[in-house]
């Protein structure tokens, strides 16, 4: 059987193990560990044999003729397999810590619903066209519905309402019908390098199109699309920290590259219409996103609206269409994937012990729980692009980007939102460790596995400074497959 | 010897298990009978829809005698494939049944239930294969009637209102029909369908046709409960008993839209028939359907009542894709008629289910999803056909509409038809929540008759074909396209 076929399998038989395990919680946890062990496995081996360049594509069935659901890898559908593979083991392993700790009901339709997501967001990244896209875009959030209303009360019923109302309202009214628009157009959905549509649409088509695409995709949380990303942070926080930091809100500006690159082609993505007018959408949101996080008291929402406004920064990279930009947008898919999973362990692991939201309350707290502390202040210090940690690269190649594009604005943009990150995000670790708490309570740090498992990402941040080259050639040797067909 | 007769034996068969079935002593007995016999028809339908494959039709002639003056059967892959729908809903809703219906209906009439319950398929594939078009009108008043019967079998009191509310519209429509084809033959001189085609565009009587026309697509489509005809059809799916219910929603209209499809394109013709103005129409009563159908299912607190509003839509979605005219609309429109048939079949099913405890349907007294997660699983399957969710069969027919209507440059019905399936959305996800989450007061669990084995086979059947059907359509797309090629007069 092929690696395609061991790493849909994978999550899905860990989904099936959870639910025949159901009555030894021990064992059924092993079992969510060993599937993320060997999902990070397979990736890994994946990578080391090149599986990424050797164009092998398998088609799962064909619905119509020429219409395939068909699965193939190519080098950033294996970086983003990666960070999500390894990303799934460390929040298994915080999650055990986190859901006995809270006594949550349901676990095990918890972590069987975790693993299927898993399984979807595979299908989505190893999709080789645009209905396979749709088909595992639509599972997984399906499949993340239940973990976002786990707690079944009626704040969970009315997030789970919105959360799914727009994702789901609007990929079927508007990212369906563009694919249908493509299918009529060219008679096939896979993607091409170089790009499916290249030359067969004027300037201001190809704009209408993309922005169907654009507005289609919700996951990517572009404003005003962006709601239904603080609703979801109802659920609890292992799944606010792999789903809507990690995996949905990255296999939206992971399906928007993908069409960038496969489907539209660069070449025609720097045509006026997308490049002076649709840039706008992520631009705007990532200075609104910011200053509405600033507004925000409530840690968890405060970092959603921070995931909206960094998840921006990715589209506008890969709106500036040329290989610095798209290399800034893709190593940010990685280097923000790790840091904002370390503040969210950071927050859950202070909702578990403390039992506080609030970033008012938090004031003091530094000095019982260094630890969770010190790993939000790596996680914001990374997200704030600074030296020493891998958030750096990602702004640095996105600045470059614009710069080569003569986007000064947008490159005036990226320098104020880092400034307005140190604002929002160091603020609570400094008001943490240096100012006075007035209550006293015998608040200690929270269970080993979540230390363990926010400790993983934070140090993976540092570690991604020292040697981010294996990624960025995996990226550009992905860029260089689909910039080569168009001579750009 | 056989095989010749094979198109027949589909229609006699049930016929002759009929009286058998209601002089058995048991109701064991009967039900065997029945199954027996939908499992020859099943058979015998995949049968002649594969020699039918291609293309060639099969024409057989009752008693000998030649046509036009005896009656003629013909099969083609347009009713094979409906023969095909008819026979595998009835197959399905018979093992559905046995536990279903003994809960609903004393001992006694299982027997009569049974006979009439094979009346009504006699009727529908009569319908369905009939090349006479007084025969046919012959055959829909055996289904109608048995079917008013069958109506009122259902445990609330309301199933005898429903019932009675259908056969005033039934007859109604029935009678449109009838005066409709007398009409045709005072024109022509003719019954059998092939020769009617032949005879119409020579008639030197138009005004004569054009009122027989007139009359007869007036019982049509209230026959096939086309908005804005289609009143009766919501009591009449509420309050049947659970099996009728299922088998009525994906068989009975969508056997009167086939006679739709087969007098509009096969009989009068494209030139004669669809004048733009009608097609128009057809597209205007569509897209008021879907939204109609769509926005009243939102409001139900039924679940019944909410998948019947739900049944209003999605044939709207099959007039759309008549009227479009082209290959791609209309098999789009016939793949739909056989994918919604079964998508509807089992939702209704599960609903059945639901409803052997509590005996309601009523959205409020549902819960408990949660506790038989499988049940759960069909409302999911079932719903996010309904939705057109990819992998699903209620996709493919929603994307071959949605690309004709992009083909003819119908953006405005592009909006409808993706209007509907956020609707959907809506409704879909009404009874999908009230299912999974316990409520806080959950209702008195009665302790009723668990679904039994053939219910849940049944049901899992029909979830599988939706999937399969959904997955690979080389079968049932392919035959909807050979059909759309001949009635259009397409050659590939």
């Amino acid at each position: 059987m092929s690696w395609l076929m061991w790493i849909m399998l994978t999550p899905l038989l860990t989904m099936a193990l959870v639910w025949l395990l159901e009555r030894w919680p021990n064992l059924r946890e092993a079992a969510s560990l060993a599937g993320g062990l060997s999902l990070f496995m397979l990736c890994l081996w994946g990578w080391r044999h090149e599986l990424h360049l050797s164009n092998e594509t398998l088609i799962l069935a064909e619905p119509l003729p020429g219409l395939t659901l068909s699965l193939a890898l190519e080098p950033l559908g294996l970086m983003f397999a990666l960070m999500a593979s390894s990303l799934w083991l460390v929040t298994t392993c915080y999650a055990i810590g986190y859901m006995r700790a809270h006594h949550e009901k349901q676990q095990t339709r918890f972590y069987s619903c975790f693993a299927l997501a898993i399984a979807s967001l595979m299908g989505l990244i190893l999709a080789a066209d645009l209905l396979t896209l749709f088909l595992f875009y639509e599972l997984l959030t399906l499949s993340t519905y239940p973990l976002v209303t786990h707690s079944g009360d009626e704040q969970a019923k009315a997030s789970g309402r919105r959360y799914l109302g727009l994702l789901m309202g609007t990929s079927i009214s508007l990212l369906l019908p563009a694919i249908l628009l493509v299918w009529y157009l060219s008679g096939s959905v896979s993607f091409v390098a170089g790009g499916l549509l290249a030359d067969r649409l004027s300037p201001f088509w190809t704009g209408m199109l993309y922005l169907m695409f654009l507005l289609g995709i919700g996951k990517a949380a572009l404003m005003p699309l962006h709601a239904w990303l603080p609703a979801a942070m109802v659920a609890p926080t292992p799944v606010s920290a792999l789903l809507h930091a990690v995996a949905v809100v990255k296999a939206g500006v992971f399906s928007i590259l993908k069409i960038s690159l496969f489907i539209f082609g660069p070449v025609q993505l720097q045509q006026a219409l997308v490049q002076e007018w649709l840039i706008w959408f992520p631009a705007l949101t990532i200075l609104l996103a910011s200053f509405v996080a600033i507004s925000k008291d409530n840690l968890k929402e405060r970092l959603a609206y921070s995931t909206i406004s960094q998840l921006s920064y990715i589209v506008l990279g890969v709106m500036l269409a040329n290989q610095l930009g798209m290399l800034g947008a893709s190593l940010h898919i990685l280097m923000h994937g790790f840091a904002k999973i370390s503040l969210f362990f950071a927050a859950g692991a202070i909702l578990v012990t403390t039992h506080k939201t609030r970033v008012s309350e938090l004031a003091g707290m530094g000095r019982r729980m260094p630890f969770t502390f010190v790993v939000f202040t790596l996680g914001s210090l990374s997200i704030i692009g600074l030296p020493l940690f891998g958030g750096m690269w990602s702004k640095w190649y996105l600045a470059l980007g614009s710069i080569e594009a003569r986007h000064w604005l947008l490159l005036a943009i990226l320098m104020v939102s880092s400034l307005l990150n140190i604002y929002y995000l160091l603020i609570i670790p400094v008001q943490a460790f240096f100012s006075q708490s007035s209550q006293r309570s015998t608040v200690r740090e929270a269970p080993w596995p979540c230390l363990l498992g926010m400790a993983a990402p934070s140090a993976i941040c540092l570690l991604l400074f020292w040697m981010p080259e294996p990624f960025i050639r995996l990226i550009q040797s992905g860029l260089n497959l689909a910039f080569a067909n168009t001579g750009g | 010897m056989i095989e010749n007769h094979m198109t027949i034996m589909l229609v006699v068969l049930p016929m002759l298990a009929a009286p058998l079935i209601a002089l058995l002593p048991s109701k064991n007995l009967s039900w065997g009978l029945a199954i027996l016999t939908a499992t020859l028809q099943l058979y015998l339908a995949v049968n002649v829809l594969l020699d039918v494959q291609g293309g060639t039709a099969i024409h057989y002639e009752l008693g000998g005698w030649a046509p036009p003056w005896g009656i003629s059967y013909r099969l083609d892959s347009l009713n094979g494939l409906m023969a095909l729908l008819v026979c595998l809903i009835n197959f399905v809703c018979l093992l559905y049944a046995k536990a279903s219906i003994e809960a609903e209906i004393p001992g006694r009439k299982l027997g009569l239930f049974y006979a009439t319950w094979q009346l009504v398929v006699t009727g529908l594939l009569g319908i369905v294969l009939t090349g006479d078009i007084f025969n046919l009108f012959v055959f829909l008043e055996i289904s109608s009637l048995s079917t008013y019967a069958l109506i009122g079998m259902g445990r609330q009191r309301q199933a005898l209102m429903a019932a009675f509310q259908y056969l005033l519209s039934g007859t109604l429509g029935a009678s449109f029909f009838l005066i409709g084809v007398g009409l045709c033959y005072a024109a022509t001189g003719t019954l059998n369908m092939q020769d009617l085609a032949s005879q119409i565009g020579q008639s030197d009587q138009p005004m004569t046709l054009y009122s027989g026309f007139a009359f007869l697509f007036t019982g049509l489509l209230l026959k096939a409960a086309i908005y804005p005809l289609h009143a009766w059809l919501p009591n009449v799916y509420q309050f049947s008993p659970q099996a009728v219910s299922a088998l009525l929603s994906a068989t009975s209209t969508k056997v009167a839209l086939y006679v739709v499809v087969r007098c509009l394109l096969d009989v009068f013709g494209v030139e004669f028939s669809l004048s733009r103005l009608f097609a128009d129409l057809l597209l205007l009563a569509g897209s008021l359907a879907i939204l109609f159908g769509s926005l009243r299912a939102i409001q139900q607190t039924d679940l019944k009542r909410l998948l019947a509003y739900s049944s209003i839509a999605q044939l709207g979605y099959s007039v759309v894709g008549l009227g479009l005219l082209t290959v791609t609309g209309l098999s789009g429109a016939l793949v739909h008629l056989f994918n919604h048939g079964i998508t509807k079949a089992a939702l209704f099913m599960g609903a059945g289910m639901l409803a052997l405890g509590p005996g309601t349907t009523l959205l409020t007294r549902l819960a408990g999803g949660t506790h038989r997660p499988w049940l759960l699983l069909l409302f999911l399957t079932g719903g996010l056909s309904l939705i057109g969710f990819p992998g699903t069969v209620g996709f493919i027919s929603k994307w071959m509409l949605a690309l004709a209507a992009i083909e003819q440059g119908h953006w405005w019905l592009l909006v409808v038809i993706l209007l509907g399936s956020l609707l959907a959305i809506l409704y879909v996800w009404k009874f999908i929540e009230t299912l999974y989450f316990v409520p806080q007061n959950p209702p008195e669990t009665s302790t009723g008759p668990v679904p039994g084995r053939g219910m849940w086979l049944a049901c899992g059947l029909l979830c599988l074909a939706i999937v399969y059907f959904g997955l690979d359509t080389r079968f049932t797309l392919g035959v909807a396209m050979d059909a759309a090629r001949q009635l259009l007069g397409v050659h590939p």
